[in-house]
């Protein structure tokens, strides 16, 4: 995800940390290199240039010309403002005491409603929820039909009314459905739509108010370049959405829509659908993403979905290890073997840090991950428990033995430490924010059982 | 006969009504209201041009060259500047479409073999369903070849558009597997004497490996049956795209071979599939068809000069 923004600004930062000292000229110089990089990524145009103000007027303010290391305080402010455009705080799905909390899912033609809808249901029904899916789109061949299927596939019910040609009336009767049947949540599926037609925007404002949603999503492709502020202004003036679901981000896209539609209608990104198994769906975080774009990786959002795939004795130990602050080759080995369980690897390997720049140049596939549990093999039991162990000697038979070269050794034992880097600072900073909050998922799994 | 009369220009021009207000309409719009060349109108240039996709090399081409044209041609007024302007965009377009003719529906071998390849959601099916509808009002026999196995209810969503067209189409019965329906497809075509031939496959990134493994092996079980075939590979993008555009294309190229050419769709939005152009110039790969609409007949031949035409007719 956003990989490649995150390569290019690094090219960049670096140019400016081999500088040493920052000139008027090599900050312009710099900004104008980012500034095409956000162009590349499809951020928009008047997004960019305000950004690339705001980050000028910042760095000069603090005075970086005379500062011991420019290059650390430039990214310190990109990754600020990176934070700030993208929206500080994350942002779940609103509910209401009403049964059931209705969410209405809008958006363009093929940005993945369908789909997401179903993600979505899957999701809620993970955290608790009882969601009904009701079939609006009246329009596209089989559309219903989809969702029907979608629906068997993750066991929840689909509400749906081949003969009636009215989403108002379909989705009333779905909330009816709903309310005889115990069910909480109503996910409304509608048609794409272009905001240029007028006769469809009415129709989903006429659904909006007849339906008076807790919450209205807009799903859009990570993909889209320009037109998504367009897109997503028109959509909101019409129908003042609560929150962006981001679809497709597994691909390679650099997605500077993401960017561009929070600052512009300033609404939260509240979720990414980052594969094509219908679990591949990620609460988004705007300040992870930010830090993802500078090359930090994002581990949280690992650990998170570890966890919630994990079996629960797996999780405690994960617990243990975390508090004990002992993380070592095992559980390295442990996590790489639960990927396998979980939906998109790209997506999920891109969440351990520099993992995403190592295997730019490779296929991001299950030989990737063989390749890294095979250096791990290739390790005595001491040598997993002790990581200090690895030594130029041990490095070079494991590489041997593994049948890798040593830099692709020492790749790994590179981003082992950066991952055991990152365990240490949760347990250390916030440890306690963390461990309450993936006690919490745990334990109502527990209840669940 | 061409085929293009039978399309009819009024709905390309409909169609594109949108990219025109936003390209050209902009520009002029911002000449009428500066009328000058200077810092900050080479910025605003430079804005119209990054917000229709074109890219920043694009843009830059752009602007250099018309920064250039203004020193040496001196115009007089806003209407000189305008034509200045207009004059360089068209260049442009015409450097990087004119060489291709448009599709010739004189096939010259039968099965013609198509494959409708690209990312989800772009449009596929509705292309092919409309595709199928171009050919058989060309007085062709068609076989569509339902080969995305992946999408729930993508065969009835085929299935539905091949009635509309009045074509017939193969389907997976038991079999999940692809390649099995595509080798099906083109088997039975060829012991019917079917003219043409469209596979349609499942959306995938194209930066999925094994997603890309699946479609060389779609093409490797067609040549079994017919070893020149495909005829043509198309890629089908979403005029929405940004520059990942360019990726698509240069990913699906790669695991196949080659692209023989692009159906842009959704063109009846706001969005103006400036990649397009960035993906011509670097790969020299011509659009073919464009989606103005849902409707069964809104998938027009393109045709890079009535293209031009319809972007800056007054």
């Amino acid at each position: 995800m956003l990989d490649d923004l995150t390569n290019k600004l690094e090219t960049v930062l670096k140019k400016i940390r081999g500088q040493g000292k920052i000139t008027d000229t090599n900050i312009d110089e710099s900004l104008r290199e980012i500034r095409r990089v956000l162009f590349d990524a499809d951020v928009n145009y008047k997004v960019v240039t305000k950004f690339i103000n705001d980050v000028k007027e910042k760095s000069i303010g603090l005075n970086v010309l005379n500062s011991i290391t420019p290059g650390q305080l430039i990214v310190k402010v990109i990754n600020d403002e990176l934070i700030k455009l993208m929206g500080a705080e994350r942002s779940g799905i609103k509910f209401s005491d009403r049964i059931p909390s209705v969410i209405l899912m809008v958006g363009l033609q093929g940005s993945g409603k369908t789909t997401f809808s179903a993600k979505l249901a899957k999701h809620l029904k993970s955290k608790g929820r009882n969601p009904l899916l009701a079939a609006c789109d009246v329009y596209r061949p089989a559309a219903i039909e989809q969702l029907r299927i979608l629906g068997k596939q993750i066991s929840i019910p689909v509400y749906t009314d081949d003969n009636e040609k009215n989403p108002v009336k379909i989705s009333n009767a779905a909330i009816q459905y709903a309310r005889e049947n115990a069910r909480d949540t109503l996910i409304v599926d509608t048609a794409g739509r272009l905001a240029i037609d007028e006769e469809m925007m009415n129709e989903v404002a006429a659904l909006k108010k007849s339906l008076n949603p807790e919450e209205i999503l807009f799903v859009v492709d990570a993909m889209t370049g320009q037109d998504a502020v367009n897109t997503a202004k028109a959509f909101h003036d019409k129908l003042d959405f609560d929150g962006v679901v981001l679809t497709k981000l597994d691909g390679d896209t650099r997605g500077g829509a993401a960017l561009s539609i929070k600052a512009v209608v300033n609404v939260p990104i509240k979720f990414s659908g980052i594969g094509e198994k219908l679990d591949a769906i990620e609460e988004f975080h705007p300040d992870r993403m930010a830090s993802r774009i500078l090359g930090k990786g994002d581990i949280v959002s690992f650990v998170e979905k570890a966890q919630n795939e994990f079996d629960l004795s797996e999780s405690g130990k994960l617990e243990e290890k975390l508090r004990k602050n002992k993380f070592d080759y095992n559980d390295f080995l442990a996590y790489l073997a639960q990927i396998k369980k979980m939906g998109s690897l790209s997506g999920l390997l891109s969440m351990i840090p520099g993992a995403g720049k190592m295997l730019k140049n490779q296929e991001v596939d299950d030989k990737v991950l063989v390749k890294i549990e095979s250096v791990i093999q290739s390790m005595t039991k001491k040598e997993r428990e002790n990581p200090n162990l690895l030594n130029g000697t041990r490095r070079r038979r494991i590489a041997d033995g593994s049948g890798n070269s040593i830099q692709q050794v020492n790749r790994v034992i590179k981003q082992f430490e950066d991952m055991q880097k990152m365990m240490r600072q949760f347990s250390k900073d916030k440890g306690r924010g963390i461990m309450k909050k993936m006690k919490l998922p745990a334990n109502f799994m527990n209840q669940l059982k | 006969m061409s085929f293009l009369d039978k399309i009819g220009f009024g709905k390309l021009k409909e169609g594109l009504n949108k990219t025109k207000d936003n390209l050209i309409g902009k520009v002029n719009r911002l000449v009428n209201a500066r009328g000058v060349i200077d810092d900050e109108f080479l910025e605003e240039l430079e804005e119209i041009f990054i917000s229709s996709d074109l890219g920043m090399d694009t843009a830059e081409l752009l602007i250099t060259r018309i920064k250039e044209r203004a020193v040496t041609d001196k115009y007089i007024d806003q209407k000189e500047l305008n034509e200045l302007i207009n004059s360089e965009i068209r260049k442009v377009f015409y450097e990087t479409t004119s060489e291709f003719k448009s599709f010739d529906f004189g096939l010259k071998q039968t099965p013609f073999v198509i494959i409708v390849v690209g990312v989800n959601g772009v449009g596929k099916t509705t292309s092919i369903g409309k595709l199928a509808n171009n050919f058989k009002k060309a007085g062709k026999s068609v076989l569509i070849g339902s080969a995305d196995t992946f999408r729930a209810a993508a065969n009835d969503q085929l299935d539905i558009w091949a009635k509309r067209a009045d074509v017939e189409i193969i389907q997976s019965k038991s079999t999940s597997d692809p390649a099995s329906v595509a080798f099906d497809t083109v088997n039975s075509a060829v012991s019917k004497g079917t003219d043409v031939v469209i596979i349609d496959t499942a959306g995938r990134l194209h930066n999925k490996s094994h997603l890309m493994e699946e479609l060389k092996k779609i093409k490797r079980v067609i040549q079994k049956v017919i070893p020149e075939a495909p005829h043509e590979t198309f890629i089908v993008i979403d005029a929405t795209t940004g520059q990942n555009g360019l990726n698509q294309a240069l990913e699906f190229s790669k695991a196949l071979d080659g692209l023989t050419g692009i159906i842009l769709t959704k063109l009846d939005g706001t969005a103006k599939g400036g990649i397009v152009l960035k993906i011509n110039k670097e790969m020299k790969l011509p659009v073919r068809f464009i989606g103005v609409g849902e409707q069964i007949d809104d998938l027009q031949v393109f045709d890079s000069k009535s293209f031009t035409e319809a972007l800056f007719e007054k």
